[in-house]
């Protein structure tokens, strides 16, 4: 049992943070007002060795591992979610190709990635195909040593500023889940175009639209491990991912106590700060708590990969659903602190409550991470 | 370097928790239960199967390991019997003082030959007026030739008239208030104590909790802990390192309701499908799952916080309130699975609830863990 950093997880963190306290935390409204995709920001935290994190070092990549990947998404998360969100979704638009791929797809997909700042996007959720992953219908047609494929896919982070996608189509439609392919399809390729923007409650920065694929022609080669498997690593490239959300939920809810805190003590109400009354001082102890417990839950399930440890998929789902159901909680009760002045856009507050929402839903809403762990019990 | 595993000889000790659990206390746990004693003959076995005093050097007698290793077994003995588990852990929380504060001669006088003849000891701190408000103390240990005259009723103390130690706050300066408390070490058989009452208790039957009384009882200068003065701060170490003990428990007796809920929903037929296929009762299933994993890490992490001599008071107290809490929501969704039968003394979850509740109130409150937790937000920590 050891519940210390090493030196180089701390600098890490440390990095990450200094980072999101001078170049993500100092934008952040403004990008949440625009709405606009923050490029500047990427391109710094890709000069700053904060994108790409698995990417092995033989292609580039720090090759960093679960758990410094969610030290970082926490300390980038306070900065701002949306903007962790981008940078955590070309994580996972990659992890497929990191899990999957063979050696020659690695050397020609990676590298560029580190080389300069690209994104990546992970195409899965479709108008029909939510919580219910086997219900794809985007098809991938076998046309001699190509495929072609045809769907819309909707939500998609990133997606109209990827310059790659990871795409689950099917190759089998009448196989279901089992007859579902994984491929990689470069930006650009003819036939695929992106929608308009999604117009969201938080997370603003980040861009999310509709991807569309007619007639997307793509060699063999691009396919990601076998045909049929697409539905399995879809799922495990999502239970691995899924510590980065925890982890980013973890990042919310830090900043909304610590703001609340900050403000508890400046406040002044009835004669003295309002931290000097106990129904204040309960709520932040709740607040504590959860940031506590949903970060050491997230650490685990990391470690859990790490280690490739049986069962580590069921601590993703407790870690992701734990921590961002206490992110809703503590932005929540961070906005009552604040009082009027937390539910005004001047503050940082509702922004955190706005963000966090999406936390409950994406990469699996909770209530699929419920029935998951259930399912495992 | 984060790590979550247990070394082997930490999984041993668990393993052989477990087994002392389920073959020594789980068949008698409904029984003691209902006639509210405590099962004197299985204070002997736990001495022999090495699974009390777990945080006592060796060369007292104790276990010689750790906080952590401490808090392994309680959660698998609470599994069990809360009730039960809280006798053996008050036993460390009894005697951390001596461990923390005793001299040489204190530890070989009094904490040896505990261990040796396997006994029992009790903290007692909480009086009538001095609940939450620990500093309220009004027992007095007047300073009398080369010893001191302790007068005043202690209450809720548990292993009250079990234990063959005491562990005292008293005031030796009662002008002072809690800086004129001071920690005495009193052997039970000193003249001038008796057992006042002892408590019915709603749940946690088997522990004996009772109010003991203390009238003109005289020990020598040599059972001080620690200087005069330092009772309550002697206190406070000694809760905020036992805390971790208590969210062990609870971790246990949530996990057992847990596994109990689990088993019944795989069974329980109803609308033509065993109720674990509904999706209503899964979700219940997966937030005490989350609840239990969540309250041993915060565990964990406060024991070992307390092994390396490192500050733990906020995160013991988060550990504390928090897996209690977990403890009362999945031993009361737990009855809810189980339904009409759960609330029925022949199935075991209706004492998981009722054992849980005294979880979130001893030890100090849920409530004041909260304060301290957010007096060390104050702080800034």
């Amino acid at each position: 049992m050891n519940f210390r950093l090493s030196e180089e997880q701390e600098a890490f963190r440390e990095l990450a943070r200094d980072f999101a306290r001078r170049e993500i935390a100092p934008v952040a409204a403004a990008y949440d007002e625009r709405e606009e995709f923050p490029w500047e920001v990427v391109q710094k935290a890709h000069r700053a060795g904060l994108m790409n994190l698995e990417v092995p070092e033989e292609y580039g990549g720090p090759g960093l591992g679960p758990l410094e990947v969610a030290l970082i998404a926490e300390e980038l998360a306070v900065g701002c979610a949306g903007i962790a969100t981008t940078l955590l979704g070309n994580g996972l638009a990659l992890l497929p190709i990191l899990l999957f791929g063979t050696a020659e797809q690695k050397e020609r997909f990676l590298p560029e990635f580190c080389a300069e700042p690209r994104l990546a996007a992970f195409c899965l959720t479709e108008p029909s195909a939510g919580s219910d992953i086997a219900a794809v219908s985007t098809t991938a047609r076998r046309e001699g040593s190509e495929y072609v494929l045809e769907g819309v896919k909707t939500f998609i982070t990133n997606g109209g500023v990827a310059s790659l996608y990871t795409v689950v189509a099917a190759t089998d439609r009448k196989r279901g889940a089992r007859g579902l392919s994984l491929f990689v399809v470069p930006a650009g390729t003819p036939g695929l175009s992106t929608g308009k923007k999604e117009r969201k409650l938080g997370q603003r920065a980040s861009d999310t639209r509709e991807v569309i694929f007619e007639g997307v022609r793509v060699p063999e080669e691009n396919r990601l491990g076998r045909e049929g498997h697409g539905f399995q690593m879809a799922l495990a490239t999502l239970e691995r991912a899924r510590v980065g959300v925890a982890a980013i939920a973890v990042g919310v809810a830090r900043a909304a106590l610590d703001a609340a805190r900050a403000y508890a003590r400046q406040r002044v109400q009835f004669g003295q700060p309002i931290i000097g009354h106990q129904a204040v001082q309960l709520m932040l102890a709740d607040m504590a708590m959860g940031v506590e417990t949903a970060r050491l839950l997230t650490w685990r399930a990391a470690w859990a990969f790490a280690q490739s440890e049986p069962g580590a998929e069921m601590l993703s789902a407790m870690a992701k659903c734990y921590a961002s159901d206490v992110a809703m909680r503590v932005a929540t009760d961070a906005v009552q602190v604040f009082g009027g002045y937390g539910y005004m856009r001047d503050y940082p507050v509702e922004k955190y409550l706005r963000d966090a929402k999406l936390l409950q839903i994406y990469e699996g809403t909770n209530q699929i991470q419920r029935l998951m762990i259930a399912r495992r019990l | 370097m984060i790590a979550f595993e247990l070394t082997p000889e930490q999984k041993d000790l668990q393993a052989r928790a477990r087994r002392f659990a389920q073959e020594e206390i789980a068949p008698i746990a409904a029984e003691y239960d209902r006639r509210g004693e405590h099962p004197a003959f299985l204070v002997d076995r736990v001495y022999e199967a090495g699974l009390i005093n777990l945080a006592v050097p060796a060369e007292y007698g104790g276990g010689g390991r750790g906080v952590l290793d401490n808090c392994i077994v309680t959660e698998e003995l609470g599994a069990a019997c809360a009730g039960i588990t809280t006798t053996i852990m008050v036993n460390s929380l009894a005697t951390t003082p001596l461990v923390l504060f005793g001299t040489e001669e204190q530890k070989q006088a009094f904490l040896r030959p505990l261990c040796e003849r396997r006994e029992l000891a009790a903290f007692c701190l909480t009086e009538r007026e001095a609940g939450s408000d620990a500093s309220n103390v009004r027992t007095t240990a007047a300073p009398e030739g080369n010893g001191y005259r302790i007068n005043g009723r202690k209450c809720f103390i548990s292993n009250g008239a079990i234990a063959a130690l005491y562990t005292v706050f008293a005031l030796t300066d009662p002008d002072r208030g809690p800086r004129g408390m001071s920690a005495l070490l009193v052997p039970a058989d000193t003249p001038g104590i008796s057992v006042a009452k002892i408590e019915d208790k709603m749940g946690q039957r088997a522990s004996n909790t009772a109010e003991i009384v203390f009238e003109d009882v005289w020990v020598p200068k040599t059972n001080l802990l620690g200087r005069e003065g330092h009772g309550f701060g002697i206190a406070l170490r000694t809760l905020d390192h036992a805390r971790a003990g208590v969210a062990a428990l609870a971790t246990g007796v949530a996990r057992r309701a847990l596994e109990l809920a689990t088993e019944y929903a795989q069974q329980r037929v109803q609308f033509g499908k065993p109720i674990a296929e509904l999706q209503g009762i899964q979700f219940m299933l997966a937030d005490m799952a989350m609840l239990v994993e969540a309250s041993r890490l915060l565990t964990w992490h406060a024991a070992w916080l307390a092994d390396r001599g490192l500050p733990n008071s906020k995160e013991s107290a988060i550990a504390k309130c928090f897996a209690s809490d977990a403890a009362m929501r999945c031993t009361t969704d737990a009855v809810q699975i189980f339904g009409g039968y759960g609330y029925m003394r022949d199935y075991p979850v209706e004492k998981l609830m009722r054992d849980a509740k005294l979880l979130q109130i001893y030890e100090g409150t849920n409530q004041i863990q909260r304060l301290v937790i957010a007096r060390s937000l104050l702080k800034g920590r």
